[in-house]
């Protein structure tokens, strides 16, 4: 088999076929995926389906913490979960440019495999394009996900009421401080290392202890929390109150934001959410987030009032105020 | 995370905003230098805190913002031409020049790179043999001095497709030309951390001296902007101004001399073009003639067309301290962050950017 893609690997024919064979159905192995038609046929789903797509182009496809394929994954599954849905299964689209190693796509598909194994979610379905050496760089990942949502669960960014408790599950910008200092080749002290995880059993356990007073859910991606909230807010009409004393960030994360004066509020994570629950039954929320193992670092970091409408307000780990507007732009590290 | 937490102390800042507002008895105005600064009194929310009597107005200090918008346009030029390759700093690459932007030329096809240390640029020259590296050399004092330590690396390796495009400027220079000004009345200034680490809290001395100005060198964590604020409104209010270096830890009076020697040796002193304040005697920074094979501008032909603001923007004055961003008439309606016109809007230490980021909490 060849070492590098070519674009025949992507015609159709023959070359696909063994490409298929001997890559994506090795690793990805079940039956509905070896039954290799044009679609493939879910049995006996009844009830609520929520549906997502995302595409991924991250650069570098390889980083500290994972790759662009367990992203591929863990992200479309999240999509789904943060609608409360449980994931059933997935679609996986791959656009490879001409040239990229065989090696490389097999570490790709690996990890895919990997992640969903993990997850307990398969891909059912696939396809793969070649495109000519610099129509795409390197890599682009599309996955589709269907999931099943229960009675009783009613999430969404409208949802959000005031009162709610706004639960952080963990630390943040650790994936967004590591893909910037691995694309430019900074060298940091620390361990820096992507998040990059799926959230669906933190889900599924937190709505099977308290389904009726999770009313919102979101994964802080690209823009992060910042951007999160401000669209929350946005939506609701609402003041999400937040104390930045209360917001977990990692040392050697914070040291590198610090640095390039970049703020943590605005890096993407790709292994965390804000959950927005009634209070009554935010301790019991907070508590079996902290007892799943990608909820361990949980804690409360604001509220939801009706003080500033459509703002966010930050009270400054000084003592201070101020607002949080959503991101514009990528975020750039400064001069000086 | 120790270092930073115990600056951010809010027991400290608390007790210090109550002795300001204990000790203050008249109108202090204060201009903060820096960008940093002006982001860090954001970020914090200090501006709340502080006394009504306090007023903070934002100085010329983002090295983005006072690049005159024609030096971005020979920028993008430079961009579009054949088999030269940009490596920028970050925030560089969203600033309209008149035409448009290096992240705009970059979607056009150009070849541009962002990079942390101008030392990287040399890595890609490096990688591409083809190419003519060109770092563009936008910085004060504090991001001179590794700029200078690559041009002499570069002329160590004999590097002959490398260069840098000259237009870093000095802090001095223009505090004088704003002092001189005399619709601009300031009590004292905060300034720089970064800059006072390689240029010495005594560089401010004339300006004490000639202008009477309080001065105070501060940090960028609360508590060091709280206590250099503290210290202008004490050496305003008993008339004894003096330059007080309140980023000790950082900061000697001598500053840095290995930085400074490192400078002198690569650079000599230029007249420069400020946006917003116009031409400015010795405030810029050109390669010696030693060094000259590393200057695009000698190399290349670039022309650079003075081309003003874009009609309606006000950055001149906001960078004078003369008005404040909510003076502007596009402020937050024609120019915001997503679709920036000045450079105060576009820079992450832009004076607008910080008003529209963090400034309308009432
Ligand atoms: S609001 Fe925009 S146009 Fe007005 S001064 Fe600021 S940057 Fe210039």
């Amino acid at each position: 088999m060849n070492t590098q893609i070519v674009l025949d690997h992507g015609s159709g024919g023959l070359a696909s076929q063994e490409l298929i064979g001997s890559l994506f159905l090795r690793y990805l192995t079940n039956p509905h995926l070896h039954q290799l038609e044009d679609a493939a046929v879910l049995d006996g789903q009844a009830g609520r389906l929520a549906f997502s797509t995302d595409s991924y182009v991250v650069d570098p496809i390889f980083f500290p913490g994972g790759n662009i394929g367990e992203l591929a994954v863990n992200g479309t599954i999240n999509d789904l979960a943060m609608r409360g849905a449980k994931p059933l299964c997935l679609s996986l689209g791959l656009i490879i440019e001409e040239g990229l190693a065989m090696d490389t796509l097999e570490e790709i598909v690996r990890s895919i495999a990997r992640a969903c194994d993990y997850a307990g979610v398969p891909v059912v379905t696939g396809d793969t394009k070649v495109v000519p050496r610099g129509k795409a760089d390197k890599i682009f990942i599309n996955t589709s996900g269907i999931g099943v949502i229960r009675d009783g669960v009613e999430v969404s960014a409208t949802q959000a009421v005031k009162d709610d408790v706004i639960i952080l599950s963990g630390t943040l910008a650790d994936h967004g401080i590591t893909i910037l200092t691995s694309r430019e080749g900074l060298q940091v002290d620390g361990n820096l290392q992507s998040d990059t995880r799926p959230l669906h059993f933190l889900v599924q356990n937190i709505l099977d202890q308290a389904a009726h007073a999770v009313h919102t859910m979101r994964d802080p991606t690209r823009g992060g929390l910042g951007t999160t909230l401000s669209e929350i807010a946005k939506t609701t009409g609402l003041c999400m109150e937040i104390e930045e004393k209360a917001i977990p960030v990692q040392g050697e994360v914070r040291a590198a934001c610090e640095l390039m004066g970049l703020d943590p509020l605005y890096l993407a994570n790709e292994g965390k959410c804000v959950v927005f629950a009634a209070p009554e039954k935010a301790e019991l929320i907070l508590e079996t987030m902290r007892a799943t193992p990608e909820g361990r670092e949980s804690a409360i970091i604001g509220r939801v009032t009706d003080v500033h409408p459509g703002r966010v307000v930050l009270t400054t780990i000084s003592g201070g105020a101020r607002l949080v507007e959503p991101l514009t732009g990528e975020p750039l590290p400064r001069i000086c | 995370m120790k270092y930073i937490d115990e600056y951010r102390s809010q027991e400290l800042v608390r007790s210090l905003t109550e002795r300001l507002h204990a000790k203050i008895s008249r109108p202090v105005r204060i201009m903060e230098v820096c960008g940093t600064h002006t982001i860090a009194i954001f970020r914090h929310g200090l501006r709340r805190m502080l006394p009504e009597q306090i007023e903070l107005i934002s100085g010329p200090g983002c090295p983005v913002c006072v690049t005159p918008s024609g030096v971005i346009d020979a920028f993008i030029d430079l961009a579009g031409r054949k088999d030269i390759l940009i490596t920028t700093f970050g925030d560089m690459i969203r600033v309209p020049g008149t035409t448009g932007s290096l992240a705009q030329a970059r979607a056009a096809g150009a070849d541009v790179h962002i990079v942390y240390s101008p030392m990287d640029a040399l890595e890609l020259a490096r990688h591409n043999p083809h190419k003519l590296v060109v770092f563009l050399a936008v910085g004060f004092e504090t991001t001179t001095p590794t700029i200078g330590a690559t041009v002499l690396e570069a002329a160590r390796r004999n590097m002959d497709n490398f260069c840098i495009f000259p237009a870093a400027k000095v802090i001095p220079p223009p505090l004088r030309a704003l002092m001189e000004d005399p619709k601009l009345q300031v009590d004292g200034l905060l300034c720089p951390g970064h800059v006072s680490v390689i240029l010495g809290s005594r560089a401010y001395g004339f300006l004490v001296e000639e202008f009477g100005l309080a001065c105070a060198v501060a940090g960028f964590e609360p508590t060091d902007i709280l206590l250099a604020i503290t210290s202008l409104v004490n050496q305003v209010q008993s008339g004894h101004p003096t330059v007080d270096n309140c980023y000790g830890r950082a900061v000697a009076p001598e500053g840095n001399r290995k930085a400074r020697e490192i400078v002198d040796q690569v650079f000599k002193p230029v007249d420069s073009d400020w946006r917003g304040l116009g031409p400015i005697p010795a405030s810029g920074l050109g390669l010696r003639e030693e060094y000259g094979a590393f200057d695009i501008t000698r190399r290349l032909e670039i022309p650079i067309v003075n081309s003003g603001e874009p009609p309606g923007c006000r950055c001149g004055e906001i960078l004078k301290g003369i008005c404040q961003p909510p003076d502007c008439p596009l402020f937050g309606r024609a120019c915001s962050p997503a679709s920036p016109i000045g450079p105060c809007m576009v820079s992450t230490e832009g004076t607008c950017a910080a008003w529209h980021r963090y400034g309308t909490l009432d």
